[in-house]
């Protein structure tokens, strides 16, 4: 096959790529009581993969992701306790929330790299996570939001007991969300992406708006990742204070390490496999469960850089 | 004739250390000229500079006649002006192909296109893979950049600077670190560009400036020693002396 051919190749749609969606649809009708973990993991995933678009294309290596999830949780929230308990718009308020918060930050933060720039994607979170403690007459501070009445989505399908409802609905904004991800990481501006993760000097030579571009997936992301945010507020009722937390922040990393970082389906490999051993875990060692969290990640880190997917590629090379 | 690029007096100081000092320099349109002096002479200051990697103290820039001194980088790359680097600055863990690509992308203007056109892609793809062939790398279009041989990279090198299509095209050390069997293949490379490019090589091999320059600028301790064709600069004792006189760099 002509190289051309080859590389326009590895951009079209492969089979593979239907087997998370295909899990996630068993899912809903082989394991009916696990409905409301199972959207918990779609919600990680989403926000994962809003992770993987800044930290595993473009390269920003960010600890303070949960700042614009935690902007999308109470916006979407808040507009459900005080505005509208209608679901849809709310996503589309935090979406709008979020991005404006990614690109206000981003102006500030992306003008730096390395350790600064992680120091001010913590900073960014830590002054959110503050500023929602403080209001506590719109955020309800340390006792969380609470009093929102979600309304059927569309006016017809109930949030139900169960999660039945709750699992589609995070189930076909991630649907969606993963569309919009692989399509941009195809496309040119996505390339152009890599190319700056890989060498940002020379795409500054090739006349590359090297800030413009950052700016615009970091923006995109945090949209994504309000998206996720609001999600939670939505399917759960409720925003915590810790939806802000550093230790979301990080987690969300490990998982996409765990997963594979820059390869769009380490989110959902990452993000799957740690929220379900964290809930066995849990159960087994309820004091204990992060010390083997931790002793994975380190095996991981050891022997299987690229992560999970990585390690995978690595064996069907051979 | 306008110049294809012109600095006039340009000036860099870092502090109290001057490392250009009002240099007066003028490239026409299809120049094949070199610029050599000894280590430390201010040479890859020029190129950084004229590309608007760092700004001047004082002095200006013209690209085409148009004044690109206060100009961002991007936008005189944009405006025609390429450049290779000393050091590799290569996208490694991409196939060569895609390093061609992201500079072809950008020059075609769809480097931040997110809606896809698979048409679009492919011109692009197709206009990187003919310049592969013209430098002989075809064949390694798909390999990873960083598992090629030193010499081959520093043809990607090359080729990344002729998909943006400049009209002034600044070579820094094209040959620097390439094995001496390897030097020939990029010789020829250089001596094959197209004649509407204006190039400057800024080179330490003798025998790749003699063959390649038409004329020859020595820069020494940031000031223009002297400008000339390649046969008064051969014969000029001032060069000597700052070439053989302090030992060889050449």
């Amino acid at each position: 096959m002509h190289p051309i051919d080859t590389l326009l190749a590895r951009h079209r749609f492969r089979a593979i790529e239907l087997l998370p969606w295909l899990i996630a649809v068993a899912v809903y009708f082989v394991f009916g009581d696990y409905l409301p973990l199972g959207s918990q993991i779609l919600i990680m995933i989403l926000f994962a993969l809003s992770l993987d678009l800044v930290l595993g294309y473009a390269g920003i290596v960010t600890l303070g992701h949960s700042a614009f999830f935690g902007v999308g949780a109470y916006a979407a929230g808040i507009y459900a306790a005080h505005v509208s308990g209608e679901p849809l718009s709310g996503l589309v308020l935090a979406a709008c929330a979020a991005a404006v918060v990614g690109w206000l930050s981003g102006l500030v933060v992306l003008r730096t790299t390395g350790l600064t720039l992680l120091m001010l994607t913590l900073a960014v979170t830590a002054l959110l996570a503050e500023a929602a403690n403080k209001a506590g007459f719109i955020t309800g501070g340390a006792d969380g939001l609470q009093g929102m009445d979600i309304r059927p989505i569309f006016g017809l399908f109930r949030f139900d007991l169960f999660g039945r409802t709750a699992y589609l609905y995070c189930l076909a904004v991630l649907f969606l969300a993963w569309l919009f991800a692989r399509r941009l990481v195809h496309s040119s501006f996505g390339r152009s992406l890599i190319g700056i993760r890989e060498n940002t000097a020379r795409m500054h030579a090739i006349g590359s708006p090297v800030r413009r571009r950052l700016l615009t997936i970091y923006t995109i992301s945090a949209a994504l990742a309000g998206v996720a945010g609001a999600l939670l507020a939505q399917t759960t009722q409720f925003v915590g204070l810790t939806v802000l937390g550093f230790q979301r922040s990080g987690e969300i990393v490990i998982m996409l390490v765990f997963g594979g970082i820059g390869r769009l389906y380490g989110a959902f490999v990452g993000a799957g496999i740690y929220m379900i051993a964290q809930d066995q875990l849990a159960k087994l060692e309820p004091a204990f469960w992060y010390f083997w969290i931790g002793l994975l990640l380190v095996l991981l880190v050891m022997f299987a850089r690229g992560g999970v997917l990585g390690l995978i590629d690595r064996i069907l090379r051979r | 004739m306008t110049a294809a690029l012109e600095t006039i007096g340009l000036h860099k100081r870092f502090g109290a250390l001057i490392v250009a000092n009002d240099i007066h320099f003028r490239l026409d349109a299809g120049a094949r000229h070199a610029l050599i002096g000894p280590n430390g002479a201010g040479k890859t200051t020029l190129v950084n500079l004229i590309t608007g990697r760092i700004p001047p103290s004082a002095g200006r820039i013209l690209l085409g006649g148009d004044d690109i001194t206060a100009l961002p980088q991007a936008v005189r790359v944009r405006r025609g002006l390429g450049r290779t680097f000393q050091i590799n600055t290569l996208f490694r863990g991409l196939s060569v192909l895609e390093n061609v690509c992201l500079a072809v992308g950008e020059h075609h203007g769809i480097g931040g296109d997110m809606l896809r056109s698979l048409a679009a892609r492919r011109a692009v793809l197709e206009g990187g893979y003919a310049l592969l062939e013209r430098l002989r790398i075809a064949d390694d279009a798909l390999t990873p950049v960083r598992e090629l041989p030193y010499g081959r990279q520093r043809l990607v090198e090359i080729a990344i600077a002729l998909g943006l299509r400049p009209t002034v095209l600044l070579l820094d050390e094209p040959a620097a670190g390439v094995p001496s069997t390897e030097i020939a293949i990029i010789l020829d490379v250089i001596e094959q560009l197209p004649d509407d490019i204006a190039v400057l090589i800024i080179e330490h091999d003798m025998e790749l400036v003699f063959r390649f320059a038409r004329r020859i600028t020595v820069l020494v301790q940031g000031s223009v020693l002297i400008e000339g064709t390649p046969a008064e600069i051969a014969a000029d004792a001032r060069v000597r002396e700052v070439y053989l006189g302090e030992g060889h760099h050449g």
